[in-house]
């Protein structure tokens, strides 16, 4: 079993979960309605928790204690995409981002379940059951929306414009890739990428919504290599203000 | 005759009842005395709609304000194990607010208009959170003892009169009192931590005492209209009684954990009864009244809220026929 190479996988999705996981917390008192409000916190919660379980793994396989590694390291120690740092706007895109990544992230963690990594394979089984829900959300809501009136399918229509290529870089190949694939540790990112396409097309459909063009396709990568918009510093910043303030302390 | 029906407008207790059925009002009072809830459908006094509607709106409106100087401490909490509470504990007090607005609906005040009354400052919410959490410890200092003041508050109106709201209000005093717990553990972690927490947490506890005070508000005249509200089991205790049952059981908690509270005359006296500076009740009108630290803030985050959100609640009102891109 390539060590470096379980750790790229896990940190990339550590990172997108702890990272998505803090901008749904942001909706907390501020949703559309009391409902959404409450549902965005249940499925932050989810990923921060699902994060954390992730870097426990890595805690295993050398890695600092998960509250180092979370709240100590500096932006461009983060393996996210980019799409889940992006602010949470409005609704709309922050929506079609949940959409974009859970469906991303059920599929990873379905395929995961089976992994020759049995630790990896053993949470993925768990979170899977978790993440039904958080596309069971996606799904209603992006096809409400959708297809409501004229002004909730045009914001909607523009937050996919926006975010599809940024959710394209969650895809992004990595150093190590041919090595999980032939070791039946993960079925790697293009394989993950078509299933993907095919899960959310008709979903997409049915809520009226149009894919952009291929011919306009151009992935968001560096995200997985430590490279990030200007919208993670601060993130991370503010994340770590109280455990920095007191390295020493226990908090 | 027409002179019987003259009530003296100035008599609040007698304008409550004013032109009510005698002989409802009394089979009403008698359940309420056999210790009977009274259902959405009973027959009830206008006057006890009245205020509970204002009551159950209030509380409601306090958790969804009280969401916003916690909520912003989420971002930050140190490690795992207090990000992940807090949110919960926050999701929690939206969470009441949602079974509080619905307790209220069934009086007949749609969630709606509590929250254009909210937001236009029609009505209140409890002073407190016009108050900021300035440190990570402000927002522990709340989670401590402002939900240890309302959880007061709330057993007490647990017992009161409306069956709604006392359902409602079991259920928030069970998950309130997980709060209560999150709270004291942080608070105990940074009173008993490093120089640097301890002097968070007592900064914290000063600027957060007076706010505490006055929580359960201004000593209650004793007047009619207050008889009239216990009677009907609206209002279940004495703002003073609530006060002195805080003081009883939390002094000695913070004192153990080698805090100062800021009010050198607070001492129990040989009756057994707390003895404390007066708080200023002219700051506490005043920020009522609109003028504390952060009043116009939190109405403004809220209103923002409801502003920005208003597509979404009325893509929601459509029906389910479809918008249909026009082709051409």
């Amino acid at each position: 079993m390539n060590t470096e190479a379980i750790k790229e996988l896990l940190y990339k999705m550590a990172d997108d979960l702890l990272i998505i996981g803090h901008r749904n917390s942001e909706w907390t008192g501020l949703g559309p309605i009391l409902e959404e409000d409450i549902s965005f916190s249940s499925m932050a919660q989810d990923k921060i928790g699902q994060a954390q379980a992730l870097y426990v793994l890595l805690n295993d396989l050398g890695e600092q204690e998960p509250d180092t590694v979370a709240f100590t390291r500096n932006a461009n120690q983060f393996h996210n995409a980019q799409l889940l740092e992006l602010p949470n706007g409005e609704y709309d895109f922050s929506l079609m981002r949940h959409f974009l990544y859970d469906h991303a992230d059920q599929l990873r963690f379905e395929t995961l379940a089976n992994s020759s990594y049995e630790p990896l394979a053993k949470v993925a089984r768990k979170v899977k059951g978790e993440l039904k829900y958080h596309v069971f959300h996606a799904n209603t809501w992006v096809v409400k929306l959708g297809s409501a009136n004229e002004e909730s399918h045009a914001k909607m229509q523009n937050a996919l414009n926006y975010a599809w290529n940024y959710a394209l870089g969650m895809f992004e190949p990595s150093a190590h890739e041919d090595i999980l694939v032939a070791e039946n540790v993960f079925i790697g990112e293009e394989s993950l990428q078509e299933r993907w396409l095919a899960n959310i097309t008709p979903i997409l459909m049915k809520a009226g919504l149009s894919i952009p063009t291929s011919d306009t396709w151009n992935p968001v990568f560096g995200g997985r290599k430590g490279m990030h918009t200007e919208h993670l510093a601060p993130l991370v910043e503010e994340m770590s203000e109280v455990f920095r303030y007191d390295p020493t302390a226990e908090w | 005759m027409y002179g019987n029906a003259y009530i003296d407008p100035n008599d609040k207790a007698a304008m409550m009842t004013a032109g009510e059925d005698p002989q409802k009002l009394a089979e009403f009072e008698a359940r309420i005395a056999r210790g009977e809830k009274i259902e959405p459908k009973d027959w009830m006094p206008k006057e006890y709609r009245k205020q509970l509607v204002r009551m159950i709106e209030q509380h409601g409106h306090s958790e969804i304000i009280g969401a916003l100087p916690e909520g912003t401490w989420i971002t930050r909490a140190p490690g795992f194990k207090r990000k992940l509470a807090l949110m919960a504990k926050v999701q929690d007090e939206v969470g009441h607010a949602q079974l509080l607005y619905s307790a209220a609906e069934t009086l007949g005040k749609s969630r709606e208009a509590m929250i254009n009354d909210l937001i236009t400052g029609k009505s209140k919410y409890s002073n407190v959170f016009n108050y900021p959490a300035y440190t990570w410890a402000d927002a522990c200092i709340i989670a401590w003892l402002i939900d240890a003041g309302a959880i007061i508050n709330q057993v007490a109106n647990a017992k009161g009169s409306y069956g709604p709201y006392c359902r409602a209000l079991d259920r928030i005093c069970t998950e309130e009192s997980f709060h209560l717990k999150y709270g004291h553990d942080n608070v105990v972690t940074l009173a008993t931590g490093t120089p640097k927490q301890r002097e968070l947490v007592q900064a914290a506890l000063t600027r957060w005492w007076p706010p505490i005070m006055h929580f359960f508000g201004p000593s209650d005249k004793i007047s009619n209209h207050t008889e009239i509200l216990m009677k009907w089991k609206v209002k279940m205790a004495t703002n003073d009684d609530m006060r002195q049952q805080f003081l009883n059981m939390y002094v000695p908690k913070i004192w153990d954990l080698g805090l100062v509270i800021p009010d050198p005359n607070l001492k129990k006296n040989d009756e057994g009864k707390w003895e404390y500076t007066e708080p200023d009740w002219e700051e506490f009108k005043r920020v009522i009244n609109g003028g504390g630290p952060c009043n116009a803030e939190r109405l403004a985050v809220r209103r923002n809220a409801e502003e920005r959100g208003r597509w979404v609640r009325e893509a929601l009102n459509t029906a389910d026929a479809k918008y249909i891109v026009p082709l051409a």
